[in-house]
C-alpha cells in the first residue's frame, strides 16, 4: 500500500467518524491551546519587566540601601534601610573622586494622598523627593510648566511636578498650572506637568508627584531619618563608561561608609543588566513551571488520544478483519492506525494553535496582561501534537495490526 | 473434468490429518478431526453438512484466515504454518478471493471504493486500480450503482459487489462461504451464475453451500459430518439419494 492511499485511508477513516475525530482533536486542541497561551503569557510577562528594567537606560546606576546577601546567608541593612544618605549623592557629584558621572540624583519615595482644596478631589500617588539632576538621569522633563530648579532645592520650596495620570485624577479638564495640592496640610503649588510616557507597560510612570528633596524631607515626610534616601540613580557619561561610573560609585561609597570588605558593605550598585539578569533568573523559574503546566496538559491530551485510538480499534474490529481477509499486512494496518491518529494530532494541533493565536489577540483586550506569541513555539507545538498522535496512537495501532483476521472478523 | 489427481503439481490447497480445537476458557470445541483432502487447479469443489459440522471452519482454514491446531495445511506446495502474516496476506490478496455470507463490505465507502480496495493493498497505481475495479463491476452488472454506498443496494446487489471485489484481483482460487445464504432465489441465482463462470474462467472454486441442487452441480462434493470430511463419490451418491447416507 503506498503512503499516499494509507494518508486517504487514514483521512477517511476522520471524515467518516466525524464526534470521535473532534473528541479526540478537542483533548489534544485545549493541550495545544495551554501551551501557546502559557508560553504567550509568560513571554508576555516577562517583556514588560524587561521593558520597565530598560526604561531605567543604558548608562544608569541605581544604588539601594542594604546589602546583598552575606556569607551567612543573613540579609542585613534593610531593617535599618536608612544607610543611603544625602550626603552620599553629594559626594558622588565630585568630578575628581567619580569623573565619568554625569548626574546624580538621591531620591526617596512614599505612597501620598493628595487634595485639591478646590474641589476636595483626593487621590493617592507615589510622593518622590528628588533634585533638579532627575530630568537628567531619568530622561524625563516637564511638558507644561517647569521642572524643579535650583532655587526650589535651596529653599525646600512648597512646589509639585505632577505626572500626567496624575493630573487627570486631581484636575479633570482643568489646567492645573498655578493650582495647588495639599498633603497633610502642606500646600503644594502645581508648577509643571511631566511628559507622559505612551507605551502600556511604562503607565505606571505616569502617576507620581515630584517635588525637591529638601521640602520632602523637612517638611514633608521627615522623621528620624531626615536625611536617608531610597535610592540614588547615577548616570554615567555614556554607555561606554558605565563599568568606570560603577567602580567608581562603589569605591566612593565602600570609602566614605567605612566598609573595609566589600560583601559586607550596607548598599548595593545595580546595573540595567544585572538587574536583567536577575529578572531572567525569576523568568527561568517561571517557565519551568508553565511548561510543567502545558506537559501535564499535554500528556492528558495524549491519553485521551490513546483511550479514544483504543476505541476505535474496538469499534472497527470487524473492519480491521474485512482488511485482512482482503490482504492487508499487520505492518499496514498499524500504519493507517498511525497515521490516523497522527492526522488527529496535526489537526488538533493546528487548531490548537489557531485558539492559542485568538486567546493571544483576545486576552489583552480584557485584561492588562501582555501575550507574546512566539512562532518557535507554536511550530513546536504543532510538532509535539503530532508526536503524541504518533506515541500514543502506537499501542492501539500494534493491538489493531495483532488481532487474527478470523478472530476481528468474527467480532461484532 | 480434473477429477483424477494430477500427483506431479502441486494440489491448491492440500490438508493433512488436520484439527481444530476452539478453547473458550474451559469448554473445548473440536470443530475439525483429522481432515485430510486436496483440492486442485480449476476445480469446483462443493462442500455441504449440517449447521456445526465444521464447514466454515474448514473454508477459514482454506483462505488463511484461521490455523489449524494440528495437522498439516499446504497452499500451493507451502505449509501455511511455515508463512509469516506478511506472505499469508499477500497469498489472501493475489491468490484468494473470499465471498462471506455476511457481504462484509465497507459501509463507509462506495461499490467502486470496496471493490478497488484489494487493489489499494496490491499497491497497484490508481488508473489501473479505477480501471480494474470498473471492469469487475461490470463483470457483475453493477457499473451503474459504482457510486452507491452499501446500505444503498438489496442483498443480492451486495453480495454481487462482493463476487466483484473477490474477482478483482484475478485470483487463482475463489473460496465462498453460503454466499447466498442471506438471499432471496433470484438474486441466489445470480450470484451462483456467477461463480460458476468464475470456474468456468479456469479458477478453482470451493462452495459452501446447503442447495443439494447446487451442489450436484460440483464436480465434486465434501460432505461434512462432526467435524470430519467425506470425499467425492460416496457424498455425491449421498446427494443422490436426497441427503440421507
Ligand atoms: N470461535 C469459535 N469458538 C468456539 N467454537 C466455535 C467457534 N467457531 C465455531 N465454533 C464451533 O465449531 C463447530 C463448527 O462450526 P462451523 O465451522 O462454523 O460450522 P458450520 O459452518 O458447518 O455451521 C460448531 O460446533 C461451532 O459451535
Ligand atoms: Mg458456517
Amino acid at each position: 500500500m503506498t503512503w499516499r492511499d494509507t494518508l486517504w485511508t487514514a483521512l477517511d477513516a476522520v471524515r467518516s467518524h466525524r464526534l470521535r475525530s473532534s473528541l479526540t482533536m478537542l483533548g489534544i486542541l485545549i493541550g495545544i491551546t495551554a501551551v501557546v497561551l502559557t508560553v504567550g503569557i509568560g513571554q508576555g510577562a516577562s517583556a514588560t519587566v524587561r521593558d520597565q528594567i530598560n526604561e531605567l537606560g543604558t548608562n544608569l546606576l541605581v544604588v539601594s540601601p542594604g546589602s546583598s546577601t552575606n556569607s551567612t546567608g543573613v540579609r542585613t541593612g534593610f531593617a535599618t534601610a536608612t544607610t543611603l544618605m544625602q550626603a552620599d549623592a553629594t559626594a558622588l557629584t565630585s568630578k575628581v573622586a567619580a569623573p565619568d558621572v554625569e548626574a546624580v540624583s538621591p531620591v526617596s519615595t512614599a505612597s501620598a494622598e493628595l487634595v485639591n482644596p478646590t474641589t476636595g478631589a483626593n487621590w493617592t500617588t507615589t510622593l518622590t523627593g528628588t533634585t533638579p539632576s532627575w530630568q537628567t538621569t531619568r530622561s524625563r522633563g516637564a511638558v507644561q510648566g517647569r521642572f524643579l530648579t535650583a532655587t526650589d532645592e535651596r529653599n525646600a520650596a512648597a512646589v509639585v511636578v505632577l505626572g500626567p495620570d496624575t493630573v487627570t485624577q486631581l484636575f479633570p479638564g482643568v489646567d492645573p498650572l498655578g493650582s495647588s495640592v495639599t498633603y497633610n496640610g502642606v500646600k503644594l503649588q502645581v508648577v509643571g506637568v511631566l511628559a507622559n510616557l505612551s507605551s502600556a507597560e511604562q503607565a505606571a510612570s505616569n502617576d507620581l508627584a515630584v517635588v525637591p528633596l529638601s521640602t520632602y524631607s523637612q517638611r514633608l515626610v521627615g522623621g528620624a531619618s531626615r536625611n536617608s534616601v531610597s535610592s540614588i540613580y547615577v548616570k554615567s557619561t555614556s554607555a561606554g563608561t558605565l563599568s568606570a561610573a560603577y567602580q567608581e560609585t562603589n569605591a566612593l561609597l565602600l570609602n566614605s561608609h567605612h566598609v573595609a570588605n566589600a560583601g559586607t558593605a550596607d548598599f548595593s550598585v545595580a546595573t540595567q543588566q544585572s538587574i536583567l539578569a536577575a529578572s531572567n533568573q525569576v523568568d527561568n523559574t517561571l517557565t519551568v513551571m508553565l511548561a510543567g503546566i502545558a506537559v501535564i496538559s499535554l500528556l492528558v491530551g495524549g491519553i485521551g488520544v490513546m483511550n479514544i485510538m483504543l476505541v476505535s480499534v474496538t469499534e472497527r474490529i470487524r473492519e480491521i478483519g474485512v482488511r485482512k481477509a482482503i490482504g492487508a499486512a499487520p505492518s499496514v494496518i498499524r500504519r493507517q492506525f498511525l497515521v490516523e491518529a497522527s492526522v488527529l494530532g496535526l489537526a488538533g494541533g493546528l487548531l490548537g494553535v489557531g485558539l492559542g493565536v485568538l486567546g493571544a489577540v483576545l486576552v489583552p483586550e480584557f485584561s492588562d496582561q501582555r501575550v507574546i506569541l512566539s512562532i518557535p513555539a507554536s511550530i513546536g507545538a504543532i510538532v509535539i501534537a503530532v508526536g503524541i498522535g504518533v506515541v500514543f496512537g502506537v499501542y492501539p495501532a500494534s493491538r489493531a495490526a495483532r488481532l487474527a483476521p478470523i478472530d476481528a472478523l468474527r467480532s461484532e | 473434468m480434473p477429477t483424477s489427481h494430477d500427483v506431479t503439481s502441486p494440489a491448491v490447497v492440500e490438508l493433512i490429518d488436520v484439527g481444530k480445537v476452539y478453547r473458550n476458557g474451559e469448554l473445548e470445541v473440536a470443530a475439525l478431526r483429522g481432515v485430510s483432502l486436496r483440492i486442485d487447479e480449476k476445480e469446483f469443489v462443493a462442500i455441504v453438512g449440517p449447521s456445526g459440522s465444521g464447514k466454515s471452519t474448514l473454508m477459514h482454514i482454506l483462505g488463511c484466515l484461521d490455523v489449524p491446531t494440528s495437522g498439516v495445511f499446504r497452499i500451493v506446495g507451502h505449509d501455511a504454518q511455515s508463512l509469516d502474516e506478511d506472505v499469508l496476506a499477500r497469498i489472501r490478496n493475489m491468490f484468494i478471493g473470499f465471498v462471506f455470507q455476511q457481504f462484509n463490505l465497507l459501509a463507509h465507502m462506495t461499490a467502486l471504493q470496496n471493490v478497488e480496495l484489494p487493489l489499494v493493498y496490491a499497491a497497484i497505481d490508481p488508473d489501473e486500480r479505477r480501471a480494474r475495479a470498473v471492469a469487475a463491476l461490470e463483470r457483475v452488472s453493477l457499473v451503474d450503482r459504482a457510486e452507491h454506498r452499501p446500505g444503498e443496494l438489496s442483498g443480492g446487489q451486495q453480495q454481487r459487489v462482493a463476487v466483484a471485489r473477490a474477482l478483482v484481483t484475478d485470483p487463482a482460487l475463489i473460496l465462498a462461504d453460503e454466499p447466498t445464504g442471506n438471499l432471496d432465489s433470484v438474486a441466489a441465482a445470480d450470484v451462483l451464475v456467477l461463480l460458476e463462470e468464475l470456474n468456468a474462467d479456469g479458477r478453482t472454486l470451493v462452495l459452501i453451500t446447503h442447495e443439494r441442487d447446487v451442489a450436484t452441480r460440483a464436480h465434486r462434493i465434501i460432505e461434512m459430518r462432526d467435524g470430519q470430511a467425506v470425499d467425492s463419490d460416496h457424498a455425491v451418491e449421498v446427494v443422490r439419494r436426497g441427503g440421507r447416507v
